[in-house]
């Protein structure tokens, strides 16, 4: 397999947590995985390992071959992982087009682009096109034209959730870890909100784990899952098989089972 | 408001104030240009209060200035008011750019108040320095213009140009520097710093750069107050005069690069007023004068134009 993301042997605990113990993990290039696992399984804990807020106790992570554990996050994300936030990380007091302009204007200064004598538009890397274009263009593909000119404090939350995504686009990120995209959304739009990642997600072309409760969510776009239970992978396979495993069964869906029950208990 | 404008509205003040400044009193003229000297420091506090950072502590570049550009009269005989400005820009920026090392790494009130303990400490090396007059300052040579040394008459009007020509331009430089990349971080350093990080900036290295930026403004600024008052001393490095940078910050808004010295105009001018009217509760005065400005101007004077305009 053509791994684009490899972690071997991950450990991290807070005192006497123990949030992640031998995590092993091979991302296929150009996969979708669906991270599942109860709240404290260790699912956020791995995204914050790959994307270099937290450092692991023991362990490795390579990114297309490289030694990327413990980096700074934005060391990180300059070399193509990038990360969205289950609780949306905007600049709250900026329009939606100049919350996506401060990232391009980022992606430009990376590049050397843009500066104080710099003349002209210049074009944002990997996108061929000025700042002002690429981010008309990516407010179309995840819908926000809309909200295009509003501030970001007074949005919807589903409108929140595509921005905080789209914000992470304007990286090219080759990795794109979605922590939760669909938390804190209504049951009508999650299918809505992650038919439009996905689209956006393959026009740009990149790796994506994502974090996900529902697990009909997770059946209808992931192509493989991790499943996660005491800081442990109990379950690296395709949805069908995943979902089907009983250790799965008992640990991760089985809190959807139980409130199924409850929900025929209460009609009965 | 675009580049254009600022070069506009810059231009027409400069215009009017060439064409009036020979028909104003010379105190007329000093004012100006003072307001002028401490709308630099503001428009480099400007760029901080963009970034959710307050310094209590611009007075540090705008007293060194002061006494770089009246050291290089003091010691090298040196007195053209273009070398002055420089020499105040290059050690308030040479300055700047060491203590931003430390200061970069601090936000909040800790940015505020180690930025306040470091003018603090040149006050008290001011204070005990013999050879640059200690508690008394020293007098700065009179200006000279490429050669030229005015009248005493015409030197005001001659400072007033040069002041009004240097503000012009570092607006321009702001404005452009707010359209750069790193100037559009700045809005988003005050929202959500995880952030700016998470999407590959650093944080540190912007707010580094605008620290030096905002040391070169306040150097020039402190330069040109000691070469139009003629007499510089350790007060230009003490807290209060920190405070009255901010003090003009709020009063002008953060609204348009040009608001600091519409602020810093607006400023004297009360305060000159309130000093003449009542010497005894003129700060009485300037503090009603803020509290009306916080109330019904919250986004401070420069927002009376923008209102309008809006509307």
């Amino acid at each position: 397999m053509d791994a684009i993301l490899d972690a071997r042997g991950l450990f991290k605990s807070f005192g006497a947590v123990s949030a992640a113990k031998d995590i092993h993990a091979a991302i296929a290039r150009d996969s979708v995985v669906g991270l599942i696992g109860t709240n404290g399984a260790g699912k956020t804990t791995f995204i914050n390992m790959i994307t270099g807020f937290l450092k692991p106790d023991a362990g490795t992570i390579h990114f297309e071959g490289r030694d990327i554990t413990g980096l700074e996050p934005r060391t990180i994300a300059r070399l193509g992982i990038c990360r969205s936030f289950q609780i949306p990380q905007l600049y709250n007091s900026l329009t939606v087009y100049e919350n996506m302009m401060v990232g391009l204007g980022v992606m430009l200064q990376n590049a050397g682009r843009g500066g104080f004598l710099a003349g002209g538009t210049p074009h944002v890397p990997g996108f061929d096109a000025p700042a002002e274009a690429v981010a008309d263009t990516l407010l179309g593909r995840f819908g926000l034209d809309a909200y295009r000119d509003r501030r970001a404090q007074i949005l919807p939350g589903g409108v929140r959730k595509l921005l905080d995504i789209a914000m992470t686009m304007v990286a090219k990120p080759r990795v794109l870890l979605l922590d939760e995209p669909t938390s804190g959304v209504s049951a009508e739009e999650k299918f809505g909100i992650m038919d439009m990642v996905m689209a956006a997600v393959r026009a740009e072309g990149a790796t994506v784990l994502f974090v996900e409760h529902d697990m009909e969510v997770v059946s209808r776009f992931s192509e493989r899952v991790l499943a996660f239970y005491d800081g442990r992978v109990i379950a690296d396979a395709p949805p069908e098989v995943a979902l089907a495993d009983p250790d799965v069964k008992r640990y991760v869906v089985g809190g959807e089972l139980h409130r199924k029950d409850r929900g025929e208990a209460g009609r009965a | 408001m675009s580049g254009g404008r600022v070069g506009l509205v810059a231009g027409i003040a400069c215009a009017a104030a060439v064409v009036a400044g020979p028909f104003l009193p010379p105190w007329a003229l000093f004012l100006v240009t003072i307001a002028l000297g401490k709308g630099l420091v503001v428009l480099g506090l400007m760029l901080f209060l963009r970034a959710g950072l307050v310094s209590f502590g611009q007075a540090l570049f705008y007293c060194l200035g002061a006494y770089a550009g009246g050291g290089i009269g003091r010691f090298f005989g040196i007195s053209d008011i273009f070398l002055v400005l420089a020499a105040g820009g290059l050690v308030g920026g040479l300055v700047g750019w060491l203590l931003g090392f430390l200061l970069a790494r601090y936000r909040a009130i800790f940015f505020g108040l180690l930025s306040l303990a470091m003018s603090m400490i040149l006050y008290g090396v001011l204070v005990k320095n013999e050879a640059l007059g200690s508690t008394d300052g020293f007098n700065v040579l009179h200006s000279t213009f490429l050669g030229w040394r005015p009248s005493n008459e015409w030197v005001r009007y001659a400072t007033l140009l040069v002041a009004l020509g240097t503000c012009a331009a570092a607006a321009l430089l702001v404005e452009r520097l707010l359209r750069t990349p790193l100037g559009r971080l700045l809005p988003a350093l005050k929202d959500n710093e995880i952030r700016v990080e998470y999407m590959g900036a650093s944080a540190r290295r912007a707010i580094h750069v605008i620290y030096v930026v905002a040391a070169v403004l306040a150097g020039i600024g402190g330069a040109l107050v000691g070469a139009t008052v003629g007499h510089i001393d350790p007060e230009m490095a003490f807290w209060t005069m920190s405070g009255e940078f901010i003090f003009i910050a709020i009063l002008a808004g953060t609204g348009s690069v040009l608001a600091p010295f519409l602020g810093a105009i607006v400023f004297g001018a009360i305060h000159t007023v309130a000093f003449d009217l009542s010497p005894n509760t003129w700060q009485m005065s300037l503090g009603i004068a803020l509290l009306l400005v916080i109330v019904f101007l919250p986004e401070g004077v420069w927002s009376l134009f923008t209102r309008r305009r809006g509307a």
